[in-house]
C-alpha cells in the first residue's frame, strides 16, 4: 500500500495493481475500509482458484469468486470462465468496501484498466480511452453505468483475438471486464496466416484457456482486412447491446474503430483520467 | 523460493497465485520469470561491479558469496536495471542508496525511468548515398524518423521521439517503440528510407545497405585524400584521381600536386569545379563508387586535352576514398584510357589507403528527457534536482554509464547505448522506452534539494534485502 501523487492510493499484491481514489468529506475513512478490505483479497481468490479457472462448477464462497461466476454467466453457452472477471470484480469489490459509509461524492477503483467507479447525483465522472482515442468517456449519475474495461493484444491477458483495444461502459466492472474479453475474442480474422497462435498453455501453464489458441503476433494487415476483423466484433457487441449486458463498446485496431451503443466521447483534456 | 516439479514447469510462490512457469516464461504478474530451473526477477538488479571489467561477463551475485570487502571500496554500484519503477512517481525510488566515495557520504538514487520523450541518434559510418537530407526513415512501413545533417564521413539518422512515438498513430507508435527498443538493445534492425536506401543498422557493428556489409569508413574526402597521399603516388603515375561523392580529387590540378611540381595532364573532370583540383558532383549519390552512382569511373571524365599534356601512353589511377574500388587506366593513340593490369607498386598506395580507414560501425546513441513526474521520485522539489544536474553537483548516469546532459533547461541526456548492460531498455505500452538512471550526490546535497532521506539504505542492505521488487542480483561490469 502507498500513496500517489494526487493522493491516490496504491494497492499492490502479486499480479494485482489497484489505484483508488475518492472524493467527499468521508474520503479518508473510505480509502481505510478499501485498504483493509484489500487484505486477503488475493489469497480468497487463490483458494477458488481451480473453480474459477473452469467454465462450469459450483458456485464458490469468497464474495469476488461469486462476483466473476454472475458476471460470466449472460455468456455462457460460450467458452468463458469466471477468470475472465477477474480484475473487474476485484474492483467492483474494493469499490462496494470504500462506500460502505457516509460522505464519498465520487470514488473509483481502477484494477490495470478495469475500473468500478461510484457517483453521486449531480457529479459525473471521466475515463480516459485505450486505443490512442482523442477523448473521454464520460459518465454521468443520470446513467445507469459503474464500470468499464479494457482487453485486447498487449495486455496482460491472453486474448483470443487479435483486437488493439477493445473498451466498454457496463453496468459493473465485472460485467464490463468479461465482455470486453468476449468482443475482444470476436475481433479476429480466422486461419490468416500473418496472425501467429499458440496453445495459452505454451505460454501460461496454469491458464484457464489450456489448449485454446491464443494471439502472439499479428503481422500486416490490409485495411479491408481490418474492417472486416472489426465488423466481427462490432456484430457480436451489437448482439450483447441488444441483450442489455453493455451500455457501449469501442473497438479499435490498426487506426480503424467502431463504436456500438451510446459512449459519450468528450473532447476535453482535463483531468479525472481513470483509465490512463 | 521454487519448487521443483517433475515438469521442467515450475512453481513460483512469489505471491499465493503460485503460477506455474514454463522455461523461458513469465507468471501472471510479468514480474517473475522461469530462467533455467529458477523463478527470477525478469530483469534483476544489475550490480555493475568494476572488479569483473575485465571480460565483462555476467555472473550470479549471491549473498552467499559476497565477502562485504568492496562495499566503499567504489568498485561497486547499484545500477536502475530491474529496479522498478515509480511509475506514475509516487512513491521515493526504489532505490535511494548511501555508499562512500572518497569520505564523501554519497547518495544514489537509483530508478527505472519511462521516457515519454526518447529517441536514438543513429551515427552510420558510410558515404554511400541513404537518402536526402530530411527524407522519411520507416520500419514496418512506419514513419519512426528521418535523416538528419550528415557528419564527416558518416551519415545520421534521428529515430523515435514523441511525435512518432505518441503523435502518429496507433501503429505508427508501437512500431516506433518497437525499432527503438532493439536498437538500444543493440538488436539488427531493418530500415527503409523513401527515395534512398535500405540499412540494417546495429550498435557496434557495421551497417548493411542495400545488402551489402559496409566494410570501411573513407580516410577523408577526395582532395583531403590527394593531399595525403600526393607525395607518395610521385614518380609512380602521372595521374590520380580520388572518386568521392563529396569532393574529388585531381592530383595534377590539387595544390598538393602543385606544390610538388606535378605536371599537367590534359585530363578533364566532369561536375563542379570549387578550386583547382577539387570537384563537387561528379556523378549523382548512389551505392557504387564512395558514395556515388558510379560503377566504371571513367564516366565522370570528358575527353582529354592533348594541348595541356595529354598524350598516349600516360597512365591514370582512379581509386574511391576507402581503396576498395580501384581502377590503373593508359591513353591509347586515340587518348582513350584503357584498363592496364596495376602496377604493384600503385596497389600497395591502393592498400594503404584502405588501411588508413576505419572500421565501419553504426552508433546508437539514446537521447531523452528526464521529466517532471519522474524527478518527484528523487525529490520532494523536483526543480532542484534539475539544478543539481545542471551545476554539476549530481551525476547522472543509465546503468552505471555516464551520460551527457545538455545544457540548458530540463534534463535531456544522450549516452551509448553500447556503455548500458545487455538488454537494459524495456518499454511500457504508452508507448515509451524504460531505462535504467541513476543520480549520484553528496548526501548533504541530497538532503538540501529535498530528498527522501528516510528512504536512504546502504549498498549492503540493500544486497541483503533487496528492493521492493525482488533481491536477485547480476553483476556485471561497467562496459566499454
Amino acid at each position: 500500500m502507498a500513496w500517489m501523487s494526487g493522493e491516490r492510493l496504491h494497492l499492490g499484491h502479486g499480479p494485482i495493481d489497484m489505484i483508488v481514489g475518492a472524493e467527499g468529506p468521508g474520503r479518508m475513512a473510505g480509502l481505510h475500509r478499501a485498504a483493509q478490505a484489500f487484505e486477503g483479497l488475493l489469497q480468497g481468490l487463490v483458494d477458488e482458484l481451480p473453480r474459477l479457472r473452469a467454465p462450469l462448477g459450483p458456485m464458490p464462497r469468497g464474495a469476488v469468486a461469486r462476483r466473476m461466476v454472475l458476471a460470466v454467466a449472460p455468456f455462457e453457452p460460450q467458452f468463458i470462465t469466471p477468470m475472465a472477471a477477474v480484475a473487474g470484480a476485484g474492483a467492483e469489490e474494493i469499490l462496494q468496501a470504500l462506500c460502505d459509509g457516509p460522505a464519498i461524492t465520487r470514488a473509483y477503483v481502477n484494477n490495470g484498466g478495469d475500473v468500478a467507479f461510484h457517483i453521486e447525483a449531480g457529479q459525473d465522472m471521466r475515463a480516459a480511452v485505450a486505443g490512442g482515442v482523442a477523448g473521454f468517456l464520460r459518465v454521468s449519475h443520470d446513467h445507469p453505468w459503474r464500470g468499464v474495461a479494457t482487453s485486447g493484444q498487449g495486455g496482460r491477458s491472453l486474448s483470443m483475438g487479435i483486437a488493439e483495444s477493445v473498451t466498454v461502459l457496463s453496468r459493473g466492472a465485472a460485467l464490463a471486464d468479461a465482455a470486453a474479453t468476449m468482443i475482444a475474442n470476436q475481433v479476429d480474422l480466422p486461419d490468416h496466416p500473418g496472425i501467429a497462435r499458440v496453445p495459452a498453455s505454451e505460454i501460461a501453464p496454469d491458464s484457464d484457456l489450456e489448449q485454446r489458441m491464443v494471439v502472439r503476433h499479428v503481422g500486416p494487415l490490409t485495411p479491408n482486412e481490418v474492417t472486416q476483423a472489426l465488423d466481427r466484433g462490432k456484430d457480436y457487441a451489437q448482439a450483447l447491446l441488444r441483450r442489455g449486458l453493455i451500455g457501449g463498446a469501442l473497438l479499435v485496431l490498426r487506426g480503424q474503430m467502431r463504436i456500438v451503443g451510446e459512449l459519450l466521447l468528450v473532447k476535453d483534456h482535463e483531468k479525472e483520467a481513470v483509465n490512463a | 523460493m521454487t519448487t521443483a516439479t517433475s515438469d521442467v514447469k515450475i512453481r513460483c510462490n512469489a505471491c499465493p497465485v503460485m503460477c506455474y512457469i514454463a522455461p523461458g516464461k513469465v507468471g501472471a504478474c510479468d514480474r517473475y520469470a522461469n530462467e533455467g530451473g529458477r523463478i527470477v526477477r525478469c530483469d534483476p538488479i544489475t550490480i555493475l561491479d568494476r572488479r569483473v571489467q575485465a571480460g565483462g561477463e555476467i555472473r550470479p551475485f549471491l549473498k552467499s558469496n559476497w565477502d562485504g570487502a568492496v562495499i566503499g571500496a567504489g568498485d561497486l554500484t547499484i545500477s536502475g536495471g530491474g529496479a522498478g519503477t515509480t511509475y506514475p512517481d509516487y512513491k521515493p525510488a526504489p532505490f535511494i542508496i548511501s555508499r562512500e566515495v572518497d569520505g564523501a557520504d554519497f547518495v544514489t538514487v537509483v530508478t527505472e525511468a519511462i521516457y515519454s520523450y526518447c529517441g536514438v541518434k543513429v551515427k552510420i559510418d558510410t558515404d554511400r548515398h541513404l537518402g536526402a537530407e530530411r527524407a522519411v526513415v520507416r520500419a514496418e512501413g512506419e514513419e519512426i524518423g528521418h535523416v538528419t545533417t550528415s557528419e564527416y564521413g558518416s551519415r545520421m539518422l534521428s529515430l523515435g521521439g514523441v511525435e512518432h512515438l505518441t503523435g502518429g498513430s496507433k501503429a505508427e507508435g508501437r512500431v516506433t517503440c518497437d525499432a527503438l527498443l532493439r536498437l538500444c538493445n543493440r538488436e539488427a534492425v531493418d530500415l527503409e528510407i523513401d527515395g534512398g536506401a535500405h540499412v540494417v543498422v546495429q550498435a557496434g557493428q557495421a551497417p548493411i545497405v542495400d545488402g551489402v556489409r559496409e566494410e570501411r569508413m573513407r580516410v577523408g574526402c577526395g582532395s583531403a585524400t590527394i593531399g595525403m597521399f600526393a607525395s607518395q603516388w610521385q614518380g609512380l603515375v602521372d595521374e590520380v584521381v580520388v572518386v568521392d561523392d563529396h569532393i574529388t580529387g585531381v592530383v595534377s590540378e590539387h595544390q598538393a600536386g602543385k606544390v610538388l611540381g606535378w605536371p599537367d595532364t590534359g585530363i578533364r573532370i566532369k561536375g563542379h569545379r570549387s578550386t583547382p583540383g577539387r570537384y563537387f558532383k561528379v556523378a549523382r549519390p548512389g551505392s557504387g563508387w564512395a558514395g556515388t552512382d558510379i560503377d566504371d569511373p571513367l564516366t565522370i571524365l570528358n575527353p582529354w586535352w592533348e594541348k595541356k599534356g595529354a598524350r598516349p601512353g600516360l597512365s591514370l589511377l582512379m581509386v574511391s576514398t576507402t581503396g576498395e574500388h580501384a581502377g590503373y587506366f593508359v591513353l591509347d593513340e586515340a587518348l582513350q584510357p584503357r584498363p592496364h593490369e596495376m602496377p604493384e607498386v600503385l596497389r600497395a598506395s591502393v592498400d594503404l589507403i584502405a588501411e588508413n580507414c576505419e572500421p565501419a560501425l553504426c552508433t546508437v546513441m539514446f537521447q531523452a528527457g528526464a521529466g517532471g513526474s519522474l524527478r518527484a521520485g528523487v525529490t520532494r522539489n523536483p526543480v532542484r534536482l534539475t539544478q543539481a544536474v545542471q551545476a554539476g553537483r549530481a551525476q547522472v548516469t543509465c546503468g552505471g554509464a555516464p551520460a551527457w546532459v545538455w545544457p540548458g533547461g530540463g534534463i535531456t541526456l544522450m549516452v551509448d547505448v553500447m556503455d548500458l548492460p545487455a538488454g537494459s531498455f524495456g518499454y511500457v505500452p504508452t508507448p515509451a522506452l524504460v531505462a535504467p538512471l541513476e543520480f549520484t550526490l553528496r548526501r548533504e546535497d541530497y538532503v538540501a534539494l529535498g530528498g527522501h532521506e528516510a528512504a536512504i539504505r546502504t549498498v549492503a542492505d540493500v544486497l541483503e534485502h533487496g528492493g521492493e521488487y525482488g533481491s536477485e542480483f547480476r553483476a556485471v561490469g561497467p562496459q566499454g
